[in-house]
């Protein structure tokens, strides 16, 4: 068995409070002194609650917004804890307790698919240390040494003498005990909660309609505001005349947010649509009036052959491979910005009193969410709380905390009213931190006996991060961390030339691995092509020897019979990455008719190696539903820019795949276990879905599409 | 003052009458949410597009955010809140859990609902049925577990 070293600082924060029953130098907000959950209950380590009925409440850092994290990370917890996962449930931990208790929670921060993998060591431990403690109490109960003693699912049996005790028996006893400082976690042959494909924890609340989000989040006296911002970013609110908004029956105030925003604060959301929809504005639409999206791509198209690009990954002499090449293609791709769409657009609930100022909302950091209620509010954030909740899709979107303090700066002028801030869809898509644009410039040699002889890769577009050495844009493409290249090129050269618009940018699920992905495996395949190669064994021929790389391609292919002709009129495309730490692989099977304009995916089998796995159930509908988001923007979205301002208002002209145009969906999940870091599920498949299929395209058609979304080329999914 | 509606017809809603102080160009989703409480039918987009806000009206399944409240007065409106009989959970319902279907969940609701009408129409329905009759976007991408749920539940 692995034994490991607690990190003191993480658990006995909690941990000296137990030991005495007294909360020293610790108060929690809401008068909640020494370890009890709000309930009464004993909390045994900060991350396990035990009831005397037997309920094991796990805390979760984290925030679920579909991907399966508050289920995953209660199974690791479970594991070690040794409890009955019958009698699991889950509750966020307050983020003004994490601030409050030294940050025994550690990082609430959802994304870089990070949820578990980030979480597992401390998790674990949590529930390893919970475990120990309550076999320490019952060992003295019973008069015996905890070495005697064996547990199974919450119950503490005493071989020798037959006797048992259960947690919730023992849980009082336990949380009065320091937090072992050394603790043995279970060797992953053991594991029977975590590992297994379980039911997620959250699923009957939300077939019912009890699912509370924060659109349906009610408070005494609430009241409901829509917000309005500047339609162009970088524009700001002149004035406002309000009298016709008023006018409408339910109607409490029009209040100015900030420099740029305003709201309208009614008895609910149809009267203050109604009153927004009769405001008259006037705006300064300020310096990117004249921006639209020809001024945008002309920029980038100039970056693709300007002077100041920074590289990413090189190696040897490209120039000189390319000019020496016995064959060369180039190629240019581009990839549009895109804006997040969750199903829930974004909102928050705000109360400020003046002495103190509370926030319910859906986020993807509840830190984050403190911290924007606490500059806001001008308050401390130790005067602040988050009530967290369920997120409506958060793709990344929410981890940017804007809607969270225009409630507060709302709340704030209206004290002791609870407010509830609500985006429309139109304004959600126009205020998106977009999914970057891109545009790139492939060069390709091959030697004579069709290999990769020189590749030259140039990307220019817009930085997340917004410098120009952002490490973040060779996502897919880096010569080594997480998001690696994989190509055994001999000579190479990959740079970025920022090209940046007024457009706010943001982590979209899968980040640059959406473009670069399309970039590199679609110029992969032309390569293929060109030199007369199977996909497939082009591929092989050139990896750079990372046998999980190859591992997941060979899977892929042999499950969606690569080496066999597909049925008649159907078509096959490939594609790979290595992102998140995870590797991936994809087949995706077409066929096309109305001279390529309609197409239908049938099948796309995906191989995923995350490392490790948590839940096998829950990776496989990250899978298939990271293809519907993913294939969706290839073949259907883009934000567009005319006036400085965003074309799509809404899902009319940003619409999304349906059910109908679902190809079915196979995964293979194959962690390579051992000692292999943990990767990343919600992310990494994203990027194999559109080359792949692209690449089944061509097999179909002999045309490349290089230019995303496909509507402009007038191809349909049907 | 405008947008001062004459008095709102009753609703009829799960079974239960409500008498709700709307105006009278409401549409039925905000009569649901913000007049009734029930706060199951969601909004996504407003415009009828994404089919979050799915409701039953005399059994036929609707877009409650283009509908107005006072053209379901008199008729039966049912939201997922009142789709289970005597507190059970409908087959769907049950389906939806067996099935694990929900991911972040905010769409399930209306997309449960347009399986409900689906399943009262067509109690067996095909792939082809199920490809027509479910058009509500997910953003989590569920739909496979969408088309097995339905399927499941209509054997139910």
């Amino acid at each position: 068995m692995a034994t490991v070293q607690i990190d003191r600082r993480r658990l006995l924060v909690g941990g000296a409070a137990l030991g005495t029953g007294l909360a020293v130098g610790i108060r929690l907000p809401g008068a909640r002194p020494g370890a009890r959950a709000e309930d009464g209950s004993p909390e045994v380590t900060a991350w396990v609650v035990i009831r005397p009925d037997e309920t094991v409440v796990v805390r979760i850092a984290r925030s679920e917004m579909g991907q399966g994290t508050l289920t995953g990370l209660a199974q690791l917890v479970a594991e070690d804890l040794d409890c009955d996962w019958s009698r699991v449930t889950a509750e966020y931990a307050s983020p003004a307790a994490n601030l409050a208790r030294g940050r025994v929670w550690g990082d609430f921060g959802t994304g870089g698919s990070q949820g578990l993998r980030a979480s597992v060591p401390y998790v674990r431990e949590a529930g390893a240390a919970a475990r120990s403690m309550l076999m320490a109490a019952a060992a003295a109960r019973l008069g015996v040494d905890a070495s005697a003693l064996t547990v199974a699912k919450g119950v503490i049996t005493h071989p020798p003498s037959g006797r048992t005790l259960t947690y919730g028996a023992v849980a009082e006893a336990a949380a009065k005990l320091p937090v072992p400082r050394r603790v043995t976690l279970k060797p992953r042959e053991r594991w029977t909660i975590a590992g297994q494909p379980l039911k997620r924890l959250d699923t009957p609340p939300k077939v019912t309609g009890a699912q509370v989000y924060g659109f349906d989040v009610r408070l005494p006296g609430m009241v409901t505001g829509l917000v309005q911002d500047c339609p162009v970013t970088g524009g700001r609110l002149v004035r406002f005349d309000a009298a016709k908004a008023l006018a409408v029956k339910g109607v409490r105030q029009v209040v100015r947010i900030d420099d740029t925003s305003l709201a309208v604060v009614a008895d609910g959301f149809w009267p203050a649509k109604t009153a927004l929809d009769r405001l008259e504005i006037t705006w300064d639409y300020g310096p990117n009036a004249a921006v639209d999206s020809a001024s945008i791509a002309r920029s980038l198209t100039e970056g693709l052959a300007a002077a100041d690009a920074n590289d990413g990954n090189s190696a040897g002499d490209a120039a000189g491979g390319l000019s020496g090449a016995a064959k060369r293609i180039e190629a240019t791709y581009s990839y549009p910005y895109l804006n997040h769409a969750p199903m829930e657009p974004m909102n928050a609930t705000a109360l400020f009193t003046g002495e103190r100022c509370e926030v319910w909302c859906p986020t993807q950091n509840g830190e984050a969410a403190l911290e924007a209620a606490a500059s806001a509010s001008g308050l401390p954030a130790a005067k602040c709380e988050v009530h967290k909740l369920h997120l409506g899709g958060g793709f990344g979107r929410r981890l940017a905390q804007d809607y969270v303090t225009q409630a507060v700066l709302v709340a704030k002028q209206m004290p002791g009213t609870p407010v509830k801030l609500l985006w429309t869809r139109e304004e959600d898509m126009a205020r998106g931190r977009y999914h970057p644009a891109m545009q790139a410039r492939l060069e390709g040699g091959l030697d004579a006996n069709g290999r990769i002889a020189a590749l030259s890769v140039r990307l220019a577009g817009h930085s997340i991060l917004g410098f120009a050495k952002d490490p973040l844009v060779f996502q897919g493409l880096a010569a080594r961390g997480e998001h690696r290249f994989g190509y055994a090129v001999p000579n190479l050269k990959i740079d970025y030339a920022m090209r940046n618009s007024h457009l706010k940018p943001g982590f979209w699920r899968g980040v640059n691995i959406n473009q670069n992905a399309i970039f590199l495996e679609c110029f992969i395949d032309e390569l293929a092509h060109a030199a007369g190669k199977d996909p497939l064994a082009f591929r092989l021929e050139m990896l750079d020897g990372d046998v999980r790389r190859r591992a997941v391609l060979e899977a892929a292919a042999a499950r969606a019979g690569w080496g066999t002709p597909p049925a008649a009129g159907r078509h096959r495309g490939i594609a790979q990455v290595m992102t998140f730490g995870s590797y991936v692989a994809a087949v995706a099977e077409l066929s096309v008719s109305d001279d390529g304009r309609r197409v239908k995916l049938h099948r796309i089998v995906a191989a995923t190696d995350p490392g490790h796995v948590v839940n096998p159930a829950q990776v496989e509908r990250q899978v298939s539903g990271s293809f519907v988001y993913g294939l969706s923007a290839l073949f259907l979205q883009a934000c567009t820019v005319e006036k400085g301002r965003i074309v799509e208002t809404n899902f009319d002209s940003f619409d999304s795949m349906r059910l109908a145009q679902m190809p079915e969906v196979e995964t293979i999940v194959m962690p390579a276990g051992g000692n292999a870091p943990w990767g990343g599920v919600g992310e990494p498949t994203i990027g194999v879905a559109a080359p792949a299929v692209l690449n089944a395209y061509f097999a179909a058609t002999g045309k490349r599409l290089r230019d995303v979304p496909l509507s402009k080329a007038g191809v349909r999914l049907v | 003052m405008d947008s001062v509606g004459k008095a709102m017809p009753k609703l009829t809603i799960n079974g239960k009458v409500h008498d709700l102080d709307v105006a009278e160009d409401t549409p039925l989703l905000w009569a649901l949410r913000d007049g009734a409480g029930l706060t199951g039918a969601k909004y996504g987009c407003g415009i009828g597009q994404c089919g979050a806000c799915t409701v039953l009206v005399d059994g036929e399944a609707v877009r409650s955010c283009v509908v107005l409240a006072v053209d379901a007065a008199g008729k039966d409106i049912v939201t997922i809140e009142g789709l289970g009989e005597k507190g059970r959970l409908h087959a769907l319902q049950q389906a939806w859990i067996d099935h694990d279907v929900p991911q972040c969940g905010y769409c399930q609701t209306g997309m449960i609902m347009a399986a409900a009408a689906l399943l009262r129409r067509t109690p067996r329905p095909s792939d082809a049925d199920i490809d027509a009759a479910m058009t509500n976007i997910c953003r989590c991408g569920t739909y496979q577990q969408v088309r097995a749920a339905i399927h499941a539940a209509a054997k139910a």
